[in-house]
This record gives C-alpha cells, sequence and structure tokens, in this order.
C-alpha cells in the first residue's frame, strides 16, 4: 500500500462521520458530485421544499449511538428530538415522522420496548406524529442492537426566513443553556468512568422553546443551529463559512457546567467541541438579542440561556475566541474523530 | 479545587496577561517550552496575541508523538499485520504517519486497535481478551512512566500472559543537553514542564542554567500559571542570573517523587534512543530491565523493518529543536493540516504545527485572518 503524504486513504474513517472538515469535505467531494439539487446545495439542518406555494422543512437523521441507554435518554428519545430540532432550526413547526429501525439478531423485546415507549413520550412532548415506518432484521454481529433512522416533516412559519448563510454583521449569538452535556452523559456512560456528579444528557425536543422565538420575533431570527456533532465550535464555523463573516466569541460567557468542565478536563476535550442534543445556537439582529434571551430565560425555562458572541464583516469566514485570560485566538472546525457514535 | 478556582479568577489571569502586554523587553527574548501541554495551554488561551513583540516562544521537543519516529509505528503495525496482535493506544497516535497509511487505516482494513485512556485500560482489555495478545503502545515521557511501570507489574502479578509494552518512553533532560550543544538554537531561557517536573525534582536541570547559564523557570499549565512563568523568567534574564526556580509550586517540590522514580527505576533502565527531529540520544530513552523482558512486545513479536526516510519536505525535525516556526515549512497548511498530517507535529493535539494551525490567525494566511489587537 502507498501513499502520498497528507492523504486520507482511499476507506472511510471513523473521523468521516465526526461532524468535522473531513465529514464537510466528504459531502462537498463525494456526495455532492453525485446528488447536486437546489434543495440540499445550501447543507443546512433541513431542506426547504415549495410545494404549491406552501413553504416545507424536510430532514433526516441516523442514529447509532452507544450505548442504547443513558443518563438523561435513549437511542429513541435522540431519534426523535434530533429530526424534530433539525426541523425547528429551518423555522418549521415539526408535523410528522417516519421511523426506520435495523435491529441486531437476539436483541432483548424488552429492549425495543423500551425504546419504542421513549420515542412515544418524546414524540408526545414534540408533537409530532409517526405516520410511517419501517423494520429491518440483521443477524447478530452485522449491527450493534438497534440502529435508527427518522426522517421529518413541517411546515416553516411564515415570515421566518432561517438558513446558515444568513448571518450579517450586527448580529448577536445566543446560546439557549449549557453546552457538551450529551456528549458527556454518553461518553462517561459508555466507558464506564465514575467521575462523581450525576452528567445528564441534554436530549430533547426543542419545539416549546424556538417557536415562541420565531412567532415573537420572526424576520429578526437569521440562524438557528443545534451544536451537535462537532460542538458549537463545528456549528458557528459553518455559519461564518457559509455566511462569510467572522464570528467573534466570548469564552467566558460561554456557559459550561462545572461537572462537564471537570470531565473535559480529565479526558483532554474542549467543551466547545462536545455535542448537545437539547441546545441551540440562534443568531439574530443585535437589536433584539438581548430580547431573545429575556424570553429563554423568563419564559422559556432555559435559565443558561446568554449571549456570547457578535458577527462583524469579514469574507474569511473565521471564528474569533476571544479568551478568559484577554487572549485571542481562532475556533477552529474539528479534525478527527473527538467522539464517535455520539448520536 | 480551591487553589484552580483562584488560578481561573478571570480578574487575575487579566491582570497578568496585562502584565506581560505592557512587559518591556528592550532586545528580543527567545523562551522554549518543551511540554506538549504547555504548547496548548499557551495557544488555548490566545497568549501569543498578549505577548509583547520582542518576546518569541517557541515548541521544543515536548510532545512525545512528535518526536517518536516513523519506524516505531511501523514495527506496531507489523505486528498487528503479522502475528494479530491488537493493538492498544492513547488516542494522539491514531492518525500519526507511519510509511504505510496509520493506525486508523490500519482498524479500517479491520485489525484490531482500540484507544485506552491509561495503560491499566490496555491491560483491562488483555483480561477480557485472553485468547488475543494485547500490546500497549508505550509512549511519554518521565510523567506516564511510573503508570506504565504499575501496569507491567500488575500484569506479572495477574500472570496475565498476553499483554505486553512496546516501549518508546523517553526522557528530557538529556535531549535538553542536545538542544543547547547545537551552536544554531538561540533560546534564552526555558519553560520547563510541570508534569515531567513533578517526578524529577528541579535537581536534573540545574545543568541548564549552570553549565549553559540559560534561565529557567519550573511552569504550572494553567494559563495563569504560563503567564507567570514568563514574567518570572522575563526577571531572571533581567537579573542576570540564570537558576532554576519553580513557579509550579503547589505540584513540585526540588528533590521530586522519589517514590515513583524508584518505581520506574524497578523495571526501566536508560538506553539510548532515536528521537525524531534529533537522530540517536545516548540514554535518553526506557527499555525494561532484563527481568521483565517477557513483557517486552519488541521481544515477543519480531518484525523487520525497513528504516524510512522522514517524509519529503516535511520539517518536524526541526520544528521540535525549535529550529523554524511551523508557518516556515513549505507543507504547512497546504499539503499538511490536521485532516491530512504529513508529520506528527500536525498530528498530535499537542504538537506544535496542530496548535499554531488551530489557534493561530496568521496560520491561515489564504484566509487573510490577522489579529490586530
Amino acid at each position: 500500500m502507498t501513499r502520498s503524504p497528507g492523504d486520507s486513504g482511499d476507506r472511510i474513517l471513523l473521523a468521516h462521520g465526526a461532524g468535522g472538515s473531513l465529514m464537510h469535505r466528504l459531502i462537498r467531494e463525494l456526495l455532492l458530485k453525485y446528488l447536486d439539487s437546489p434543495e440540499l446545495a445550501p447543507l443546512d439542518d433541513a431542506a426547504e421544499l415549495r410545494i404549491e406555494g406552501d413553504r416545507l422543512a424536510f430532514s433526516t437523521d441516523s442514529f447509532v449511538v452507544k450505548p442504547l441507554f443513558f443518563p438523561g435518554g435513549d437511542i429513541g428519545s435522540l431519534a426523535v428530538s434530533g429530526t424534530v430540532n433539525d426541523l425547528l432550526m429551518k423555522g418549521a413547526r415539526p408535523a410528522y415522522l417516519s421511523l426506520g429501525l435495523v435491529l441486531e439478531e437476539g436483541l432483548p423485546i424488552a429492549d425495543l420496548a423500551r425504546i419504542l415507549e421513549s420515542i412515544q413520550r418524546t414524540s408526545q412532548a414534540a408533537e409530532v406524529s409517526v405516520v410511517t415506518g419501517d423494520t429491518k432484521v440483521v443477524p447478530r454481529g452485522e449491527a450493534d442492537g438497534v440502529f435508527i433512522n427518522t426522517a421529518g416533516i413541517g411546515s416553516i412559519l411564515p415570515e421566518t426566513n432561517v438558513g446558515g448563510s444568513n448571518a450579517r454583521p450586527g448580529d448577536a449569538v445566543i446560546v439557549s443553556g449549557g453546552i457538551g452535556e450529551h456528549g458527556i452523559a454518553v461518553m462517561t456512560e459508555r466507558n464506564g468512568l465514575k467521575l462523581g456528579g450525576d452528567i445528564a444528557s441534554d436530549a430533547a425536543p426543542l419545539n416549546r422553546v424556538v417557536l415562541p422565538i420565531l412567532e415573537r420575533f420572526g424576520g429578526a431570527v437569521h440562524v438557528l443551529r443545534d451544536p451537535t456533532r462537532g460542538g458549537v465550535a463545528a456549528s458557528l464555523n459553518e455559519i461564518a463559512d457559509a455566511s462569510h463573516v467572522e464570528i467573534a466569541l466570548e469564552e467566558s460567557a460561554v456557559p459550561v457546567r462545572e461537572q462537564v468542565n471537570a470531565v473535559c478536563e480529565l479526558l483532554g476535550f474542549d467543551p466547545l467541541y462536545v455535542p448537545c442534543e437539547g441546545r441551540f445556537l440562534a443568531v439574530v439582529d443585535g437589536a433584539v438579542a438581548d430580547g431573545v434571551v429575556e424570553l429563554l430565560r423568563a419564559e422559556l425555562d432555559c435559565p443558561l440561556a446568554t449571549r456570547i458572541g457578535e458577527v462583524s464583516p469579514s469574507d474569511a469566514g473565521l471564528v474569533q475566541l476571544h479568551t478568559t485570560s484577554g487572549g485571542r485566538r481562532i475556533l477552529d472546525m474539528p479534525a478527527g474523530e473527538l467522539l464517535p457514535r455520539i448520536c | 479545587m480551591r487553589t484552580l478556582e483562584k488560578l481561573r479568577e478571570p480578574g487575575l489571569l487579566r491582570t497578568l496577561t496585562r502584565r506581560l502586554r505592557s512587559l518591556k523587553v528592550s532586545s528580543p527574548v527567545t523562551l522554549m517550552e518543551v511540554c506538549g501541554t504547555h504548547t496548548m495551554a499557551i495557544h488555548r488561551a490566545g497568549l501569543p496575541s498578549v505577548f509583547p513583540p520582542n518576546l518569541h516562544v517557541l515548541s521544543g521537543p515536548g510532545c512525545p508523538v512528535c518526536v517518536t519516529p516513523t519506524e516505531y509505528l511501523d514495527r506496531a503495525m507489523a505486528m498487528a499485520r503479522e502475528y494479530g496482535v491488537m493493538l492498544t493506544t492513547f488516542g494522539d497516535m491514531m492518525r500519526v504517519p507511519g510509511s504505510s497509511g496509520n493506525l486508523t487505516f490500519l482498524r479500517g482494513e479491520g485489525y484490531p486497535v482500540e484507544v485506552v485512556y491509561s495503560p491499566l485500560g490496555a491491560l483491562d482489555l488483555a483480561r477480557e481478551h485472553q485468547e488475543q495478545q494485547v500490546v500497549f503502545l508505550a509512549v511519554g515521557f518521565e510523567t506516564t512512566a511510573p503508570t506504565v511501570a504499575a501496569t507491567v507489574k500488575y500484569a506479572r502479578e495477574q500472570q496475565l500472559r498476553n499483554f505486553s509494552i512496546l516501549c518508546a518512553h523517553k526522557l528530557i533532560p538529556p535531549a535538553l543537553e542536545v538542544l543547547l550543544a547545537d551552536p544554531e538554537i538561540n533560546v534564552d531561557g526555558f519553560i520547563l514542564p510541570g508534569h515531567v517536573s513533578v517526578i524529577l525534582g528541579s535537581e536534573p536541570y540545574r545543568f541548564i542554567a549552570e553549565k549553559h547559564h540559560r534561565a529557567c523557570v519550573i511552569t504550572g499549565f494553567e494559563p495563569a500559571d504560563v503567564a507567570q512563568g514568563i514574567l518570572m523568567l522575563v526577571e531572571q534574564l533581567r537579573s542576570g542570573e540564570p537558576r532554576v526556580e519553580i513557579q509550579y509550586r503547589r505540584g513540585v517540590r526540588p528533590e521530586g517523587n522519589a517514590r515513583a522514580l524508584k518505581f520506574v527505576d524497578e523495571l526501566f533502565e536508560p538506553a539510548d534512543a532515536t528521537w525524531r527531529g534529533f537522530g540517536l540520544i545516548p540514554k535518553s530513552g526506557l527499555v525494561l530491565r532484563e527481568a521483565f523482558s517477557e513483557f517486552d512486545a519488541a521481544e515477543r513479536f519480531p518484525v523487520e523493518i525497513e528504516p524510512q526516510p522522514e517524509p519529503a519536505g516535511c520539517l518536524c525535525g526541526e520544528v521540535v529543536r525549535g529550529k523554524v516556526a511551523p508557518p516556515e515549512c513549505g507543507l504547512f497548511a497546504r499539503a499538511c493540516t490536521p485532516d491530512t498530517p504529513v508529520g506528527p507535529c500536525m498530528v498530535s493535539s499537542e504538537g506544535a504545527c496542530a496548535a499554531f494551525y488551530r489557534y493561530s490567525p496568521q496560520s491561515r494566511t489564504s484566509k487573510g485572518g490577522s489579529d490586530d489587537d
């Protein structure tokens, strides 16, 4: 086997699924080569479709999390909130879901029932219905318990126009709560790390938080992103790149729970790269930013919601971190495989 | 945790960085850190953006992955291919290029490769898979050697016949000695590694101050520690009296950790070792003593390895000696990025090139980023 230096090889690596720069290259250089369409091109969390005058959002997501059950959630709740949140991030009210199950021979029926019960409960909370589905079984060893795919559809709220390329100079960046809790909960559960202090996943559908913001602030909300794989760092880099702006992030303002910080320090992670499954980033007109934070904190049960960054003009598409120490540095796209099978 | 909370208090941090920013350095001062954790701490905190223009901080041979030669990786991969051993490693080694791919490629081809967070994790795997030979890639400096020694001892106590280590452990002081003997290297003072010194103490560095007249401060890893360490170094240089000072007082005693040193000495002995960028340095590595050689993977699984030249154009060797800064390498940010690393300084998250690429606005010349503060 010979390889030129710097070549990432001729096979798929775990890093291709990590939400970082290798995954983005795979999408741009291979997937889009064969599957280009104007709806796919923006690479937002959901596609915007226009059918007979209606604006619909359509999204799909697959779930391979290991372990299947973790503090604060399981693969079922994740499969519903993941797709529901992707629709919300396009400014849509989620309505219907499909559910595809790939089951491994030997999976206890009781585990499947527990997952389905969780899907039911999360769907009710998200006010969506599962309306079509599919079930496949593969021989033992050819999957790992359960893999789930969900797709969802919803109607985009009138007066809203959110998308990754809509951030403008003068906008502010808001995060809805503490970051990194999902990644750390799954990670510590998977590795049996006994670290004291319970960190539960933040996985949850965001409809009751996002829809009121869209209803009240409508067109002033420019970008919504749930910082899943690659965390806040990947999401902000995607936004800066797609919108051709610079984002300045104030490190000391980013809410991170103490236990998350402690585990990150132990394992050498930066919380800004650790996935959330029940938080979102909003890039909004600077004039309404404090109002959005106030609404989140006072009425929508997001006590840690904070304004964490500002958008300024620049073609560079970079994210600058203003560190707690008073220094400045780049906040880069993640590289490599940070946490495989986290969602 | 109390001390840490104090050190992380934004007010204190900003006072220290303000002092750094306003430091009057009349003639150029070049400092070198020799620890990957320092590389990361400095860049993650964005400290280079507050250094006065005359102050330069270089990264020396402080990242164990970066100074591990290609042959080591080739040997590990050959063991997996020829004997079917399971390789266990710290995550940093996964993407270091050998002469034919890296460990993630090996795993992609179906060979067992597991990332562990401690050598004891590798021992657990050996216990769980008694039919499988498990090899731990022991790469590190004085800091990790005691844990590896403990792991080998447990393996013997538990009579685990399917566990062994491929040892590339290295010692910092001999490398500094070689570095200081090089007339081309122009360093005024050293930010010495806190963790290594918890084990070693301050004594082994005395030759740097006494024989080579360079300033030395053993420094901790919080941004406040590093800022204070640098301020102490500049002060020491001003005084004209080089010595070994300890900034990291909460961790380091002058005599080091005698118990850990004794433990390491019981299992390992110093041996000549090859460092990427330096070549062979006498007595700069650790090998298992004869009494523990049954745990030496190199003996258990002999393989033939061809010596390999460094990848064409890669200046990692010069980077770890502080001779060139990462952007001076022709491959930097072009052929060599964290996704497609050519040399180990770009692979390891603690490598100088990776830190510079990830954190420094100047690294993105194509994007034209600049830091004007």
